[in-house]
């Protein structure tokens, strides 16, 4: 099958949406498909062999923050060049709602399109004002995916319609088979808790974590907390006592490889994010290294946690409830080994043999019988008078 | 001459919201294909469906009680009447989770010769089928959304296609042959 999928953000800058669609590229290229990704991205980049470069994305502010978006006429022309060279059987897009070159390419193409829905972001002014304009363009969506129950939930509300949900998928074998680094592990006296997120986006749960850490202290304490990820360390522990900051250690960004190992060398993985959460890749990574998870009841978290039964649950920014269920944990080594034991088998579900071979189900019901994808020639404005004369 | 500028204004007019009007029939056609392609896969998903139930039905692998029921609802969903349709699919679906509702009764199948390549052809199949049927009827929504407005109804830009309606019906897999899917497919709403 011929296949092209659009990623509307730059290739070049890391985040879910890219490592999703580089992992799904690679995964249907193993199974013998052709498949091409336009993504945007700077000329320098090195990019690999199945991505065409859709131009640099240019900053503008949209929706209260800097999206760094293609459009106008430049980009729309390279859309239609790639899809009429490409010769797909099926358009793949993700995050067609935002205006992205996925957008662009719904409105460039016919044809079989099937659209994911990542995030459930909030409908937006603009959009509600380039609605017709919108609507037109995502009524050619033949098949919409949405990341999970909740994205669904948001994207009915927002844009009606139905859509099928797959997960996001995850290498399992790549965390089950990581080596545990010893300086991580711990001992039963001196647990290691691990976080893996931006220290200073508070949505990422950090600040809750660190009000609970005295009361775990309390109770065990040698307990030692392993951070991962970019941000101010000084900020981060400021509200802890002087004599709990050593408790902590702060490891950096960490490569793909130092994650599986220290997913894999944790005895607990804490996840206390806040909100804006609409999946948690990170939880199928935990699970998949088989580290017992703790996190935060978020909606998305609960479904990908199978409501508690795959990973303990706390009420959110509830410091104590996160201190007292991360305390019965690290106590009890048999609870943490029936987590593992749940989590392992949860996971199956999210390996990317299950999520490939459903994304292609998708793809083979929507091409059943179907055209192949084509530029969408706009009709010229005399055909159009001509039928306006009828 | 205040006529003629009138006179020209007014054609402006019609001629922009012929331009509209037309723009919208276009959108209006595209939005059935795509309903008669959903509709198309759909169809073909039930089919096989129903194929391979009938199949696992006369395979001898089943208990013979097991075996009739599935025959009978499958042969039903494949010779229904367009009206009984959705009535006979969902009884289908309904067979089938009483006849794989345990794991033991998927295992015995897959331990068949043959079994296994059956098993999983029926676990695409009962995956398949709400996928396709999600899509039908996204496509079904979003052309009734354009064919209630006025604009389509006072200038018939409908013509004669018929209203389109949505395929109601119980698909919901047997639990044994949807576990190894995510939490998706699992609603029987549309």
């Amino acid at each position: 099958m011929r296949i092209g999928i659009v990623c509307p953000y730059s290739w070049d800058v890391p985040g879910g949406v890219q490592f999703h669609i580089r992992d799904l590229a690679e995964h249907l290229g193993g199974l013998g498909h052709e498949v091409s990704v336009l993504a945007p991205s700077d000329d320098e980049t090195v990019l690999p062999p199945y991505v065409v470069s859709a131009g640099r994305a240019v900053p503008v502010p949209y929706n209260g923050s800097v999206a760094r978006l293609n459009f106008g006429l430049l980009s729309a022309a390279r859309v239609r060049r790639w899809v009429h060279d490409g010769d797909f059987d099926v358009l793949h897009i993700h995050e067609p709602a935002a205006p992205s070159l996925a957008l662009l390419t719904c409105w460039a193409a016919r044809g079989p399109i099937v659209a994911t829905f990542h995030t459930s972001n909030p409908r937006s002014r603009a959009m509600i004002a380039a609605y017709p304009i919108l609507q037109s363009a995502l009524e050619k969506i033949s098949a919409r995916i949405a990341v999970s129950e909740y994205a669904r939930r948001t994207l009915v509300e927002h844009l009606g319609g139905d859509a099928v949900v797959i997960p996001n998928g995850v290498d399992v074998g790549f965390f089950a088979r990581a080596e545990p680094k010893p300086e991580w592990q711990g001992t039963p006296d001196a647990p290691t808790i691990g976080f893996i997120g931006r220290i200073d986006e508070p949505r990422k749960g950090l600040p809750v974590l660190m009000e609970a850490l005295p009361k775990i202290l309390d109770e065990q304490p040698g307990t030692r907390l392993l951070v991962a990820g970019r941000g101010d360390e000084e900020e981060a522990v400021a509200a802890l006592p002087a004599g709990m900051r050593e408790r902590v250690e702060f490891l950096g960004m960490v490569s793909d490889e130092d994650k599986a190992r220290l997913l894999r060398s944790v005895d607990l993985y804490v996840a206390p994010n806040t909100g804006g959460e609409s999946f948690g890749i990170i939880l199928v990574e935990a699970m998949s290294a088989g580290a017992p998870v703790l996190a935060s009841d978020l909606d998305a978290f609960a479904q990908v946690l199978d409501a508690g039964s795959a990973g303990e649950l706390f009420a959110n920014e509830d410091p104590g409830a996160l201190a007292s269920a991360a305390v019965r944990l690290l106590r009890s080594p048999a609870a943490r080994e029936e987590l593992t034991a749940r989590g392992g088998r949860h996971v199956r579900r999210f390996d990317w043999q299950t999520v490939g071979a459903d994304i292609l189900a998708v793809y083979e019901t929507v091409t059943d019988g179907a055209a192949s994808v084509a530029p969408d020639e706009r009709t010229g404005l005399r055909a159009r008078l001509g039928l306006a004369r009828d | 001459m205040p006529t003629i500028t009138t006179l020209i204004w007014i054609a402006v007019v019609l001629l922009l919201v012929g331009v509209y009007l037309s723009w919208t029939a276009g959108r209006l056609d595209r939005l059935h294909a795509r309903i008669d392609a959903a509709r198309a896969a759909l169809d073909a998903q039930l089919l096989r469906r129903a194929s391979i139930a009938q199949e696992l039905a006369t395979a001898g692998v089943l208990d013979p009680a097991s075996s009739m029921v599935l025959y009978q609802a499958a042969h039903d969903a494949r010779s229904a009447e367009e009206e009984q349709r959705e009535v006979a699919e969902s009884e289908l679906s309904q067979a089938l989770r009483a006849v794989f509702e345990e794991d033991e009764q998927v295992a015995a199948v897959r331990a068949a010769p043959g079994g296994e390549e059956a098993t999983g052809e029926l676990a695409a199949s009962v995956r398949r089928v709400p996928m396709a049927r999600r899509f039908h009827n996204d496509a079904v929504r979003a052309a009734r959304a354009l064919r209630r407005h006025r604009k389509v109804r006072w200038f018939r830009l409908a013509g004669h296609a018929p209203f389109p309606l949505a395929f109601e019906m119980d698909d919901e897999p047997p639990a044994p042959l949807a576990e190894r899917d995510g939490n998706g497919g699992r609603t029987t709403h549309g």
